[in-house]
């Protein structure tokens, strides 16, 4: 369990992360999700004491994390998979961590395996190592101590589509053994095949949190007809909401309501389903725009 | 890399899972990581197998080259100690700097919150390096001058007495302060590496050309230069005036610069 209670951080007069609350439950795996420059890895370092907060306050298992008297027993940790001195080698690292933790020399193995690194890639240094290759190693490292919660900055970053496939199914494997899992990413799809809850931060501050059904629900459902402006029409009288878009109609009627009044229209629907994930797409993009607006200002 | 099967999680023994508190990690657990920290490295390793083999060929070539009056246990000590005094400090320095050029630091510190703790750990690791290097040079010195004598057939001379080696191990050991204050200062390697090499030679000689410019500042130099008083302590027999003089510019130079150093490695955020 993670409770970050209105956390805040100022850099001299620009406020990186403000009033950020959320929690990340057991057996959840939460995605933390916004985009480029939003605050994501600047909350996860204030997280684990790398970086102090100016306000607020952060609980891991009940406790502030400088508190844990051995903190990679309790929070498996991966920030970024590149800050590794690039002299050692992927076992060295994995050893350094065991013997630091203190749980027995055979962890290094079982993890290497985990995360399908070979004897051979793991006698290399990590300078040699691709980003996927540090990936593995990274989430080696943060597995080690055998948690109860990770805490993952970008983890896919790198990754190919097996390698993401293969993290998802590793982390709903630990949240289904009860642990609990913060994982960011700037990308919605990605994030969305993994987590179940989801926390969207957008400038520094929280714009939308909820399990990612009631995200997706908010959304309600697309229809798309021959004449989309009648539809909306017909759904409007009928006292749902109703947006063109995408050559139909978003509303937030359920399918079978739209169905009813599209019936007693006489409106043929070429297509309808729940607006999966638009809603939150568009939230999204809506963020990255204003982003990438600023950025374009700065 | 094959990732055909998704493995389940291995999950420790239920024996070794404790479900109420773990054990604070101990400070030994802390000074033996970073001891291995030292060696495990390519630039480490071949930074400390440098400094062994400097040692042995100093002593081969004093072996090789020196007269035989002057096959004298001072004389290996030195040719021995040279490398070394030069060498340690950049130990101490990567020690330091690794954290923070290399980004290491992120591991290291989110597995051991107290900052503070892993500095105590490398500091301890770094004296005992320095130390034993120093009982090593000491030790490869005595058996050269016993060859070397024995092979010439000359007389062994134990010319070096207790205090003096006790004066130049205290001064390699100032050097290393020195380094590793100048890693905690700049947290950069190189930046580290390059300030203590100006503290090294570019410092004394500017000092030294100013003091026998201005009489002033041959009067002032003990009290201000540090390096002037690191290096009178080589040739040992400091009287209470001397030990005042190192005292004094050892907390302007070293103590309060490390300390303010301190500060805000503790307080700075890693990334
Ligand atoms: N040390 C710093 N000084 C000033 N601004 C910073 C510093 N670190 C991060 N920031 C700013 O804080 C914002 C959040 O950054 P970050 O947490 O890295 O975003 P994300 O991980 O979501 O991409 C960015 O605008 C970034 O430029
Ligand atoms: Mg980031």
């Amino acid at each position: 369990m993670i409770i970050v209670d209105s956390l805040t951080k100022k850099y001299g007069g620009f406020t990186a992360v403000a009033h950020v609350t959320f929690r990340a439950e057991p057996g959840r795996v939460t995605g933390f999700l916004g985009p480029n420059g939003a605050g994501k890895s600047t909350t996860m370092r204030i997280l684990v004491g790398l970086t102090p907060a100016s306000a607020g306050d952060v609980t891991l298992l009940g406790r502030r994390y400088a508190d844990l008297p051995n903190p990679g027993r309790e929070i498996g940790v991966l920030l970024d998979a590149s800050a590794q001195h690039a002299g050692r080698t992927g076992r060295e690292i994995l050893t350094l961590a065991q013997r630091t933790m203190r749980v027995p020399r055979s962890r290094v193995d079982e993890m290497l395996e985990l995360v399908s690194l070979t004897e051979d890639e793991s006698g290399r240094r990590v300078k040699d190592y691709s980003l996927g290759m540090r990936q593995r190693l990274g989430i080696a490292t943060a597995l080690i101590g055998d948690p109860e919660v990770l805490v993952l900055d970008e983890p896919a970053n790198g990754l190919d589509p097996a390698g993401i496939r293969w993290m998802r199914d590793l982390l709903r494997g630990f949240a289904n053994q009860g642990g609990t899992v913060l994982l960011s990413s700037h990308l919605l799809h990605e994030i969305e095949v993994i987590a179940d809850d989801l926390v969207v931060i957008g400038n520094g501050r929280i714009v939308a949190a909820g399990t990612k059904s009631e995200l997706l629900e908010a959304a309600g459902t697309f229809a798309a007809a021959p004449d989309p402006a009648v539809l909306a029409a017909a759904l409007t009288e009928a006292g749902h909401s109703a947006e063109q878009a995408l050559g139909g109609v978003r509303t937030d009627a359920d399918p079978a309501a739209v169905g009813r009044v599209a019936l007693a229209a006489g409106v043929p629907l070429t297509e309808l389903r729940p607006a999966d994930g638009a809603g939150l797409e568009e939230m999204f993009l809506e963020l990255t725009k204003d982003n990438a607006r600023e950025e374009v200002a700065a | 890399m094959s990732t055909a099967a998704v493995m389940e999680n291995p999950r420790l023994a239920e024996s070794e899972r404790s479900h109420t508190e773990h054990a604070p990690i101990p400070f030994r657990t802390v000074f033996g990581v970073e001891l291995r920290k030292a060696f495990d490295t390519r630039s480490g390793f071949w930074l400390l197998a440098a400094i062994a083999a400097a040692g042995v060929i100093a002593t081969g070539a004093v072996l090789a080259f020196a007269s035989d009056s002057d096959l004298t246990y001072d004389n290996f000590a030195a040719a021995i100690g040279v490398p070394m005094t030069i060498l340690l400090p950049v130990v101490a320095i990567l020690a330091v700097t690794g954290e923070w050029s290399q980004r290491a630091g992120l591991t290291t510190f989110t597995l051991v919150p107290d900052r503070a703790r892993v500095i105590r750990a490398k500091l301890a690791v770094t004296l005992t390096i320095g130390l034993a290097s120093m009982a090593l040079a000491l030790g490869v010195g005595a058996l050269g001058n016993v060859i070397g004598t024995g092979l010439k057939g000359v007389d062994t001379t134990w010319d070096l007495s207790f205090s003096s080696i006790l004066y130049i191990v205290g001064a390699d050991l100032i050097g290393m302060l020195v380094g590793f204050t100048l890693g905690i200062l700049t947290r950069n390697s190189a930046g580290a590496i390059v300030g203590y090499f100006s503290y090294w030679f570019v410092l004394p000689t500017l000092s030294m050309v100013l003091a026998a410019n201005q009489s002033w500042f041959e009067k002032a130099q003990p009290w201000v230069d540090f390096s002037f008083n690191q290096n009178r302590m080589y040739d040992g027999g400091f009287s209470g005036q001397d030990w005042a003089q190192f005292a004094t510019t050892g907390t302007a130079w070293l103590l309060l610069p490390l300390a303010f150093g301190l500060w805000r490695v503790l307080r700075a955020e890693v990334k």
